[in-house]
């Protein structure tokens, strides 16, 4: 169990619960946002990581012996990428949304717009 | 670096500046791809992650405002959650292999297949090109309808007009349908999308 | 107002340079980092920076709504269409092989055609949203 060759995987935790904090402490629909890029991102970084090969080169045919990096999660991170903006794209319009209903993105105003009674909204 | 960056992030409130954190998250993290030879990952990143994305968030900042409250509620179960969860896969990766190791699991099965033949099946110098697009075609045909399916969402919930001066709530029952796309005759708008970019 | 002067002749002389590397992009993606994703989202970022400086009004008279909507479903079809005319060609779906006179030629065509339905559709779907976000009457609330 070679501590140094884990460092990366514990990076990545590191920010992935960063990330996770980001997205469940804070009330404000946008950061909530941002924070779920930022766990998405560190997500990339541990497959990225596990892919790589000491003394390799990126994923390019060239001529001669030359040792590559896995192309595999390349691929997959690829499309993950292309999602997560997706996603990204998908729940900032529903916060515009929201924020026109509600007249606001904090997460315990809408709470407590949502329980008062008889306002007739949404 | 990326972790002064995303904590930084955590304690601002002024939403633009998060937005703009953000960018420099995409464009550190993008450099970590280089490094680690994911060029074309690299590439992707930075325009997707700096570009579309921070141009989004910053579209939105401009229609719901942008300071964060003071948060009223105390951190310490969210916090208490996280360190649980985070040593909980400090014990996982305790079993994984070690960062680079060419011996990985990783490497054995599909990928020295794809490195070797795709010079003589497919004949590209870029083998994630050639992965993506032929051996895996059909992932990515997957994925190109996601990103079709994520355009129909956001034009269903945004792109009927309001009108103006509208009060918030009475809105709700009355937005375009989506069929309508916008004449002439509406108003500009060029303050609203400059002051998203470079207001603040 | 020289702000204003700054920024549109910037644009004017980058807007054309940025088209002319997305579509670079595009077509190296077989020889080096690139492809259909990257490319479509240079070229929508090339679009969304013409309406930033420009207004919204006059980039949806250079590029209507509805030809970006076209382009986001046009892509689609593109794929998908590489893919039935295989099964025409007596292969199975998405088998590029079909395509021409022998396999690894099949193989190119197949990936070439598949690359610009992949930039079509992430060009539309990038502009469509970001149309979609400008677009929207802020709240005066």
């Amino acid at each position: 169990m070679n501590v140094l060759g884990l460092v990366n995987y514990w990076a990545f935790i590191f920010l992935m619960m960063v990330g996770f904090y980001v997205l469940i402490s804070r009330g404000n629909l946008v950061k909530k946002i941002v924070g779920l890029n930022i766990f998405q991102t560190s997500v990339f970084i541990l497959y990225i990581s596990m892919g790589k090969i000491r003394g390799g080169t990126a994923p390019i045919l060239m001529e001669g012996e030359v040792v590559y990096s896995n192309p595999v999660p390349h691929v997959l991170i690829l499309t993950a990428i292309v999602v997560g903006v997706a996603t990204t794209a998908l729940g900032l319009s529903l916060v515009v949304r929201i924020h026109e209903a509600y007249g606001t993105v904090e997460e315990d105003e809408i709470h407590s717009l949502d329980s008062s009674p008889a306002d007739g909204l949404v | 670096m990326l972790a002064v960056v995303s904590l930084a992030l955590l304690r601002i409130r002024n939403l633009f500046t998060v937005a703009v954190l953000a960018g420099i998250y995409s464009l550190l993290s993008a450099s970590l791809f280089t490094v680690m030879d994911a060029v074309d990952v690299a590439f992707t990143e930075a325009a997707v992650g700096a570009g579309i994305s921070t141009v989004l968030v910053l579209g939105t900042l401009a229609l719901v405002g942008r300071v964060e409250k003071k948060p009223t509620r105390s951190s310490l179960l969210p916090l208490v959650v996280v360190l649980v969860t985070g040593s909980i896969l400090v014990y996982g990766t305790l079993d994984m292999p070690p960062y680079g190791d060419p011996a990985n699991p990783a490497h054995h099965h599909v990928a020295p297949h794809y490195l070797e033949e795709s010079e003589h099946e497919i004949g590209i110098p870029n083998v994630v090109t050639s992965v993506l697009a032929s051996y895996r075609g059909y992932d990515t045909m997957g994925e190109t309808t996601v990103i079709f399916a994520a355009m129909v969402g956001v034009l269903l919930m945004l792109s009927g007009r309001r009108r103006r001066g509208e009060v918030a709530p009475e809105a709700e029952g009355e937005s375009a349908p989506m069929g309508d796309a916008p004449t002439g005759d509406d108003p500009p708008i060029h303050g609203q999308g400059a002051e998203g970019s470079h207001g603040g | 107002m020289e702000d204003d002067v700054i920024l549109r002749v910037g644009a004017k002389i980058l807007i054309p340079f940025i088209l002319l590397f997305a579509l670079y992009v595009q077509f190296h993606g077989d020889y080096g980092p690139g492809g259909g994703f990257q490319a479509g989202v240079i070229f929508a970022a090339a679009f969304v920076l013409y309406a930033l400086i420009f207004g919204i009004d006059t980039a949806q008279r250079v590029l209507p709504l509805g030809v970006v909507w076209f382009c986001g479903a046009l892509g689609v079809w593109i794929y998908a269409g590489v893919g039935v005319v295989t099964l025409f060609m007596g292969g199975e779906f998405l088998n590029y092989g079909v395509l021409a006179h022998d396999p690894e030629h099949g193989q190119h065509w197949g990936i070439l055609l598949v690359e610009l339905g992949v930039l079509t559709t992430v060009f539309g779907a990038m502009v469509a949203i970001f149309y979609a976000f400008a677009g929207r009457r802020q709240v005066r609330s």
